[in-house]
Formats: structure tokens, C-alpha cells, sequence
């Protein structure tokens, strides 16, 4: 090959390389949500209510346990602890529900959530609702009517003792209820 | 490794043909696909030298990071921005040619056998150049970082091995800690540490590893690096919200287009596609193939005089020497490392005593291939030239990894493929020229720049050349002597060249019988 043609070919080559380069570090762009979306991020930490009665010792029961052990005192408890069920529902229809196994080998520590659901943005009504115990009934439940702008991030937190749910980063008018 | 005579692959017939418009374009010995890996170090400088000048105006915190990358790109776009731009660029072109060195060597086969070392050892690199570009766009902390980071955390707390999700340190400034960035930050400058480290490795088991591409690949590459940094300047995409989430973003698809992918799968499927494929490409070496490795070499210590040439010519470290060991007055000889060898035979090449100049009907070498003895070389050699008819009887030697010169042999062409060019000692051009055996010698074998075994043209050029042992001696007269390089793609080349080879030399039998 003649060499102006030659160099005319490596420049158009060193274009091409430079030229995908520059296109795909940030092209095309992704449309990671849809204009018209929010999210709802489900997000906490909480230890169930222990899966049985806490009980007293007996006197029998005390003499047998080394000495260091019966410097806890004469109540027990079990260390498992129950499911957390948490519930979500967006204008009367289920968004979402989970249950939560209580972490570690012996399921006696926290339950953990976080989940990330995209919902059309608008005024909604969020029922959240909350079980921590073995028994049937919901023990915490918030209802909030939230207008999610496009794109924005509601946080939905759950902390038992500051009441229940916190709904976070929302615009809301709205009636709370804790049980 | 050798291939049966089988019909080329497509993959390989387009790469060859895509390399041979490159060597019209650059010139072999410029051909960027000659020089992906030694491109990949000569990037990862580029990125190191950029990232150190970043790394003085790098600010850690939630409130700090943010603007001390704006102020590097737009108060000090001349140096700064064009360091974050070249940074940018130079990791993308790394990513681009890090496949293309992965793709090049899995479609010419040069993964298996004893090359699985540099093989596998490719393979932690990918992830930890991964893990390091995906870190380095954490740390402007813009929208991109932010969708980038929650994306990520997402996606490992699918892994059981966390106390708690991951994702819930991201919910929310609030709860976002400034450490996070201290954490990016050192991680950013050492997990290049441990690239370097593992590059180190990936080269620890060839000989004269290429880890420079060309003085004027790297000045064309860096100058158009240059101008793309100054036409499209590497720029952050708004600071990040942790209450807004990122919509429409503009991704830097070589590094984060798994994440996309999370959007539409679920993080154990992404996570399956990712180790399945780190698996893949951790087995392929030992995968069933239609290539078959011939018996590696073997040191005869009665003809090893330790002179070392071989272990100078091996491409992959696989003969080494050690004290002698049968009591010769030599200091040492040569050991054939079996797991390195890949039967490439550019050690028989290379000891003296494979001269085909001895008497014995079945002398033995120095170091020889059990399946291809120099003596069983020199027999069919001269039972071919015995056969040569007709003016202008050329010997051909060529490579079995090149184009198949089989096709060549004619009354007066004779033809000898070997495991390598350079597996041809140079005492067979004198042997087959002496008394006129032949009126020349015709050398062939892969593409200039681009041999198979790595240095086998090379090597040959310079014995041919007397620049290195064992040299060709000065009574070989060089006109009878033509060196042509061909892959198998350039076959018609290699005819219209071995026709006019033997035009010359009945030019010249003419000139000197008119002479004479």
C-alpha cells in the first residue's frame, strides 16, 4: 500500500477504535425507569417477639446450673424468634408480601428487608402492615395517601419503637393509625 | 499443538483476514492485534499515571467528592480534565482490548497444553479490572455513581454472606457514611496493585513477554486518545440524590453493562451468567479439541554439551539448566520442564548437534522430538530431493500453524512441515544446497510478527541473518535462500512468491551457464 494511503487507513482506524470508544462510554443512554415511575423501597432491621413464654426457674432447676450461670437471673426465655410478615398494599390492592425468617443459626436475631418496587407515580394510598409474633393478627399497620412524584424514592422504614412504620422522602397528606 | 488437516474455522479465516488488511494498513510489525496485550499494560500505565494526578485533587465525603472531581474536570479542564478524560478513555480501551486479546488467542487456539497457565491466569484479571473501573465510577458520586452503587449493592446482597442487606447503607443520605468514599478511594488504588500483580503472573511462564507495543502504536493511540478527550471530555452526570432515582443515564457500556441486565433478570440469574462464564473460560483449556499435542521434547545428555541455546530459544520457559548430571566435564545441561513444553521443537532448532552433517544412518540430538527424530528429518529430506526433477528444484520448509504447503509439492518442489519454522536448524539449508542437492531453499511459516509459538519467526530470521546461534553459515550463498511469511489465509501469496523464487533462480542458472 502507498504510504499517504497508508496513513489516511491508520488514521480512519485509530477514528473507528476511538470513535466506539467515545460512543459506548456513555451511549446509548438507559432508561433505567420509565418517565411516568417511583419507587417504594421496603427497608429495616427488626427482631421478631420470641416464639415462646418466657418462664421462672425453679429452685431445682437453679441449683443445677453452674454457679456463673445463675447470675442471669431466674427467667428464660427461648432465644428463637418468630417470622416478621410485613405486608404492602397500594390503593386496596397487594403490592407486596414477604416473610421474613429471623437471621442466624439459632433464627434469634434481627429479619431483614429491602426491596426496591417500582409503581406508577400519582397519588396513592399505602396500607403497610407489620406481624412479629406467632399469632394471627397484624400488631402494626400505617396507612399513608403519598403523591410520588416521577423518579422520586419513598422509603418505607419500620422502627417498633418509635410506633410502627415511618414513611420517609414522601409529599403526603394523610391519616396515620398505629394499633 | 498440531492441527489434523482439517477445514480452517470461519472465526480463524476472518481474524486472519482481518489481521492481513491490517498489515497492509500498519505494517506487521505495527498490526495493533500483534500487540493486544503489550496495548492492555501500555492502557493500565496510562491509567496509572492519570489516576496519580486525579488522586491529588480527589476529596473523600459525601459533601466533598462530588465537587473536587467538578473541579478537576471544569477549573482545570487543560490538565485535570483532560486526566479524568484520558483516565476514562484509557480504562474503556483496556476493557476493548482485553476482549479482543481473550477472543484472538481463544479462535487461534493459543490456549491450550502448556499455555493454560497464562490462560487461566487471565481470568482473575478480568474481575479485577472489572472490580476496579466499576469502584472508579463510584467516586465522583453523580447520579451515574449512585445508580452504579445501588445496582451493585442490589445486586450482592443476593449472596448469602452478609449480615444484613448491603442496599440498606444506601437508602438514604441520612444513612450513607463518609467512610464509604474513604473505603472507594483505597480500594481504587489498590485493587490496580493487585492487577499488576496478577499481569505479573499471566507473563511468568513465557519467555520474552511483549509488555511494550511499538513506539509508534503507542504515540498513535495516545494521540487519538488525546483528541477524543479533548472532542468528548469525560463529565459527570449531576450530583447524586439518594431521593431521586437515576431515570434516563448515560452507562459506560464496556464496564457496567451487566447492570441493565439486572433490570431484566433476577441477581441470581446475573450471578449465574457471571460465574458461569468465569467457569467457562476456566475449563476451556482442558476441553475436548481436534487439536493433538505431540510428545514433548527430550534431552539426550550424551549429546548435551550445556551450551544453552535452547533454554535462549524456548518461548516458554520449558528447558532450563541444572548441574550436570552424568559425570561429563560439562558444568551443566539442559532439562526439559514436560508441564511448559508445548512441542514446538524450536529447541531442536537450536542445538548445534542437530546438524544433519553426521555420519550415523540414526544420530541422535541434543534434544529431540520423540515423534519427529532429527535423523527421521534428514532421511525424508534427502529421499524428497532425491526425487526433485526438472530446473529450479526448491526445498520448501514451512510450519504446520501456517499455510499448508503440502499444496506446493511438484516435480521440483519438495516439501517439509514442521511444529514450527524454527525447529529447522540451519545446517539443513547448507545440507540441502551442497552439491547441488537443490538450487534453493524456501522458508515459510506464520505471518511476520505473528508466530505461532511465538519466536519462531523471529529466531529463524536471525540464525538466517548469522545474528544468532546456531547461524547459518557463509557457504550457503543467500540468493538460493528466500524467507516468505504466510498464515493460511495467504496462500495464493505464497505461490505467486514460490513461482517467482524459482524464476530468479533459473535467471541465475542462465546467467552463470552463460558465464561458464
Amino acid at each position: 500500500m502507498v504510504k499517504p494511503l497508508q496513513y489516511i487507513s491508520q488514521g480512519l482506524f485509530y477514528a473507528l477504535f476511538m470513535g466506539v470508544i467515545g460512543y459506548f462510554s456513555t451511549l446509548p443512554a438507559y432508561t433505567h425507569l420509565q418517565p411516568d415511575e417511583t419507587l417504594i423501597k421496603l427497608s429495616f432491621r427488626h427482631a421478631g417477639q420470641h416464639v415462646g413464654a418466657c418462664r421462672e426457674r425453679t429452685p431445682e432447676e437453679m441449683a443445677k446450673l453452674p454457679a456463673y450461670q445463675r447470675k442471669g437471673g431466674t427467667t428464660v426465655c427461648p432465644r428463637g424468634r418468630a417470622d416478621v410478615v410485613v405486608e404492602l398494599e397500594m390503593d386496596g390492592k397487594r403490592l407486596y408480601h414477604e416473610v421474613l425468617r429471623p437471621t442466624g443459626l439459632a433464627h434469634s436475631s434481627n429479619a431483614n428487608i429491602y426491596r426496591r418496587i417500582p409503581v406508577k407515580a400519582g397519588n396513592h394510598t399505602i396500607k403497610a402492615r407489620l406481624k412479629d409474633h406467632p399469632g394471627g393478627d397484624f400488631n402494626y399497620v400505617s396507612e399513608e395517601t403519598v403523591n410520588l412524584a416521577p423518579g422520586r424514592v419513598m422509603v418505607i422504614d419500620f422502627k417498633a419503637a418509635t410506633g410502627g412504620f415511618i414513611f420517609k422522602n414522601k409529599n403526603l397528606s394523610a391519616t396515620m393509625q398505629h394499633k | 499443538m498440531t492441527t489434523p488437516d482439517l477445514p480452517e474455522p470461519f472465526p480463524r479465516k476472518a481474524l486472519l483476514r482481518l489481521e492481513g488488511i491490517l498489515n497492509k494498513t500498519f505494517g506487521n510489525d505495527l498490526n495493533p492485534f500483534y500487540y493486544l496485550g503489550a496495548l492492555g499494560f501500555c492502557f493500565f500505565w496510562v491509567l496509572v499515571a492519570s489516576g496519580a494526578y486525579l488522586y491529588g485533587f480527589y476529596r473523600t465525603g459525601i459533601e466533598l467528592s462530588y465537587p473536587s472531581v467538578e473541579y478537576i474536570t471544569s477549573e482545570q479542564w487543560y490538565l485535570g480534565g483532560i486526566m479524568r478524560s484520558l483516565h476514562r478513555y484509557a480504562a474503556d480501551a483496556l476493557i476493548v482490548v482485553m476482549a479482543l486479546h481473550l477472543l484472538r488467542e481463544f479462535i487461534l487456539g493459543r490456549y491450550r497444553g502448556a499455555r493454560w497457565f497464562s490462560w487461566i491466569t487471565g481470568v482473575p484479571l478480568i474481575w479485577l479490572i472489572y472490580a476496579s473501573g466499576i469502584n472508579g465510577y463510584w467516586m465522583p458520586w453523580d447520579k451515574l455513581a449512585q445508580y452504579s452503587t445501588v445496582a451493585t449493592m442490589e445486586w450482592f446482597d443476593w449472596l448469602p454472606i452478609f449480615g444484613g442487606p448491603l442496599s440498606q447503607s444506601f437508602i438514604s443520605r441520612e444513612v450513607l457514611n463518609d467512610r464509604f468514599f474513604s473505603l472507594i478511594s483505597f480500594s481504587h488504588a489498590t485493587i490496580p496493585l493487585f492487577v499488576l500483580f496478577f499481569l505479573w503472573i499471566h507473563i511468568l511462564r513465557i519467555s520474552y513477554p511483549v509488555v511494550n507495543p511499538r513506539r509508534g502504536l503507542v504515540l498513535g493511540t495516545l494521540l487519538a486518545m488525546l483528541v477524543l478527550a479533548l472532542v468528548k471530555p469525560a463529565l459527570s452526570q449531576g450530583p447524586a440524590d439518594m431521593g431521586i432515582e437515576p431515570r434516563n443515564i448515560g452507562i459506560d457500556w464496556f464496564y457496567l453493562f451487566v447492570y441493565p441486565l439486572l433490570d431484566v433478570w433476577s441477581a441470581g440469574q446475573v450471578w449465574a451468567l457471571v460465574t458461569g462464564i468465569s467457569l467457562l473460560l476456566g475449563v476451556l483449556p482442558w476441553l475436548p479439541s481436534r487439536l493433538r499435542q505431540i510428545p514433548v521434547a527430550e534431552v539426550n545428555l550424551k549429546y548435551c554439551s550445556g551450551c544453552r541455546f535452547c533454554v535462549a530459544d524456548c518461548p516458554y520457559e520449558a528447558v532450563v539448566m541444572k548441574p550436570r548430571s552424568d559425570g561429563m566435564h560439562f558444568a551443566e545441561e539442559a532439562v526439559v520442564v514436560p508441564d511448559r513444553c508445548v512441542s514446538c521443537g524450536i529447541c531442536i532448532g537450536s542445538c548445534p548437534s542437530s546438524t544433519p552433517f553426521r555420519s550415523e544412518a540414526n544420530y541422535v540430538s541434543g534434544i529431540e522430538m520423540p515423534s519427529l527424530p532429527i535423523s527421521g528429518l534428514r532421511a525424508a529430506m534427502t529421499d524428497d530431493l532425491a526425487k526433485l526433477e526438472g530446473d529450479a528444484r526448491v526445498m520448501v520448509f514451512g510450519c504446520d500453524n501456517a499455510a499448508n504447503i503440502e499444496e506446493l509439492r511438484s516435480r521440483g518442489v519438495a516439501v517439509m512441515s514442521l511444529p514450527c519454522t524454527a525447529m529447522l536448524p540451519p545446517s539443513f539449508i547448507e545440507y540441502a544446497l551442497r552439491e547441488r542437492q537443490v538450487d534453493g531453499v524456501f522458508i515459510t511459516g506464520c505471518r511476520e510478527s505473528d508466530c505461532y509459538h511465538r519466536m519462531g519467526g523471529l529466531w529463524t530470521e536471525q540464525r538466517l541473518a548469522a545474528e544468532r546461534e546456531p547461524r547459518l553459515r557463509g557457504r550457503a550463498e543467500r540468493e538460493q535462500i528466500r524467507l516468505f511469511w504466510a498464515s493460511s489465509t495467504d496462500f495464493r501469496e505464497l505461490e505467486l512468491e514460490l513461482e517467482s523464487f524459482r524464476a530468479t533462480l533459473r535467471s541465475r542458472a542462465g546467467s552463470k551457464n552463460a558465464l561458464s
